[in-house]
């Protein structure tokens, strides 16, 4: 399945008390109205901007670095963001994405400016930018998330195969 | 041969039933699974749209109230509920409003123990490595899938090795090493790792005060920040839970990808400034920088030896007339034996405000959130912007010693002067 959006782009080392602060975390399960203030810290219009059409959101290394909490995928998930394109991840972020179902893909996010239309095909391994007109390459996801997330998260897989199945 | 084995890699091997090596991914056995007030909601939701109704063990599962406790909002208290009603139906543990911070908890009722693989739904659930057990935070629905199967997949990480020679200066701590590390590796300079940390100025150190550098082990990106379990763990554990420890040694051939020195005589105390922790800076670089808030408290540096630092400089002083002080222990049990010593007294005297043992002012969920403009001067492991519920608050972190100095003077001071033999 390609995914077709516009790159909304940010800098190194986000936070995720800066994808979801914790004064909002503690409040709710409900992830729809905890979405608006996905990113706030770093830009109180991602949502208005990103909820209408999609959008990928593009970082440099180290996103999702800090709290283990699986809001912040979740928000970004609720925001519609379609996947998460960084030079690196933190490692906790890395695995609830995969677990919620959000796509992650480690590339060089330098080739990427704000604002460009890019083409994820996340099965067939490619990254296109479409107005700039190139390729970018990525690396593959570990098979066990790849799996995982074939699976549609770690919840889906629970239910298909009873436990672990990798 | 085949060479020798890191920490990770042979609790990893005890607990998957392979010979498991950095890079390997593995299917373990965990031997406790925790969540806290953020996080076991969403635990518990998961665990729901599974289809499982108990645990793997309830004896094995712990749900912590600390992040929000007591509540400060209806929907918090919802929240609560829900945590309270999964214990009623599941027979785990709960500890409710006023136990403490689920990170010291789990050690100090002897939950896990050396040798053991942990996993909480925390990303701080890493301070157990202190007491040589494998623990790395994980999301929610990781969480869920331990507490139903009692297993949950992992990558074996490769380990750094930090070697801390050489003697701390009076006034510098545990903290002071950790904030020096993270300053000098950055955020990410342990990403997918494990730390394992060494040496004579290790070996010293309290219990509490190794359980302050594992507890930061994150703030570096790490999976784990462990350490070997001696004469001291072992007698730290005596009297707590019925699980015996089984520590576990580095070979003396293990593989490490990369080994650090650091010489603990060139460690001043460290402040970590807005709003990153790896933008450290030795304390006579932001000395005289006026506060309007002092935190003591938190996993990181809630506990009965960093009160008693904290009441010793303050003892027959006055908080700056300018500054809140606020005091959270660790736990109640932490409260209790800080009464007993006579802390609480001494900090209450010079006009400190103790709160119920929990996480509240750390995460800015109640409790302390600063008023736009402030710097806060806190023990906590965080300071990214509008952690403590204010964006545009600026956090500071610190020792005790350095957070207690600093609430008498009104400005961020360096905590030696109050130490014979420091400066």
């Amino acid at each position: 399945m390609t995914i077709r959006a516009r790159a909304f782009k940010y800098g190194d080392d986000i936070n995720t008390d800066y994808i979801i602060s914790g004064k909002y975390k503690f409040k709710s399960t409900d992830m729809e109205a905890m979405a608006v203030h996905a990113m706030e810290e770093l830009d109180s219009h991602y949502y208005e901007k990103v909820k209408p059409s999609g959008g990928f959101l593009v970082a440099g290394k180290n996103f999702g670095m800090g709290s283990s909490r699986e809001q912040a995928p979740l928000v970004l998930i609720h925001s519609n963001t379609k996947a998460v394109l960084a030079k690196s991840f933190a490692r906790i972020f890395y695995r609830n994405a995969i677990n919620t179902g959000l796509p992650v893909v480690e590339c060089d996010t330098d080739l990427i400016d704000e604002g460009d239309e890019l083409e994820l095909d996340l099965t067939g391994g490619a990254l296109r930018d479409v107005t700039k007109g190139i390729e970018i390459p990525f690396s593959p996801l570990p098979p066990v998330m790849a799996q995982l997330l074939a699976d549609g998260g770690l919840v889906a897989h629970f239910k298909k195969h009873g436990g672990f199945a990798i | 041969m085949s060479a020798g084995k890191t920490i990770a890699e042979k609790i990893f091997s005890a607990h998957a039933g392979v010979d498991a090596r950095a890079g390997d991914i593995v299917i373990a056995d965990v031997d406790f699974v925790m969540g806290q007030d953020g996080t076991s909601p969403l635990a518990i939701r998961a665990l729901e749209e599974m289809g499982v109704s108990g645990v793997f063990d309830p004896a094995r599962v712990a749900l912590v109230i600390d992040h929000s406790a007591p509540s400060p909002l209806e929907g918090v208290s919802a929240l609560h509920t829900m945590m309270r009603e999964f214990g009623k139906s599941t027979g785990v543990h709960v500890y409710d409003v006023g136990c403490g911070v689920c990170h010291q908890l789990l050690p100090e009722m002897g939950h896990v123990v050396p040798g053991d693989l942990v996993v909480g739904c925390d990303s701080h659930t890493c301070t157990y490595g202190a007491l040589n057990v494998f623990s790395t935070g994980v999301g929610s629905t990781d969480g869920a899938a331990a507490m139903a199967s009692g297993k949950l997949w992992f990558k074996v990480p490769e380990t750094i090795k930090v070697t801390y020679t050489g003697e701390l200066a009076p006034g510098v701590f545990s903290k002071d090493l950790i904030l020096y590390l993270a300053g000098m590796l950055g955020a990410d300079g342990a990403t997918y790792q494990a730390l394992e940390f060494h040496g004579p100025v290790i070996d010293d150190l309290s219990v509490e005060a190794r359980m302050t550098i594992s507890n930061m082990a994150i703030e570096l990106g790490a999976k784990a920040g462990l350490m070997r379990a001696d004469a001291k763990t072992l007698a730290w554990y005596e009297g707590r839970g019925d699980r015996a420890p089984a520590p576990v040694e580095p070979d003396a051939d293990a593989v490490y990808v990369r080994e650090i020195r650091v010489d603990a005589g060139d460690v001043a105390p460290q402040v970590a400034k807005p709003h990153a922790v790896d933008n450290t800076s030795p304390v006579d670089d932001v000395v005289g920088t006026p506060i309007a808030e002092g935190f003591l408290g938190t996993c990181t540096n809630g506990r009965l030896e960093d009160l008693e630092i904290a009441a010793r400089i303050l003892k027959g002083r006055r908080v700056h007339p300018d500054v809140r002080f606020i005091v959270a222990p660790a736990s109640r049990r932490i409260l209790l034996d800080a009464i007993e010593a006579g802390y609480i007294q001494t900090l209450v005297e010079a006009g400190a405000a103790v709160v119920t043992p929990g996480c509240g002012p750390c995460v800015g969920t109640h409790n302390g959130v600063p008023s736009d403009g402030e710097n806060v001067i806190s023990t906590a492991n965080r300071n990214f912007k509008g952690r403590m519920g204010n964006s545009n608050a600026f956090i500071y972190l610190a020792s005790p010693a350095t957070v207690a100095a600093s609430v008498i003077e009104g400005t961020i001071t360096d905590p030696r002067a109050y130490f014979e033999g420091g400066r």
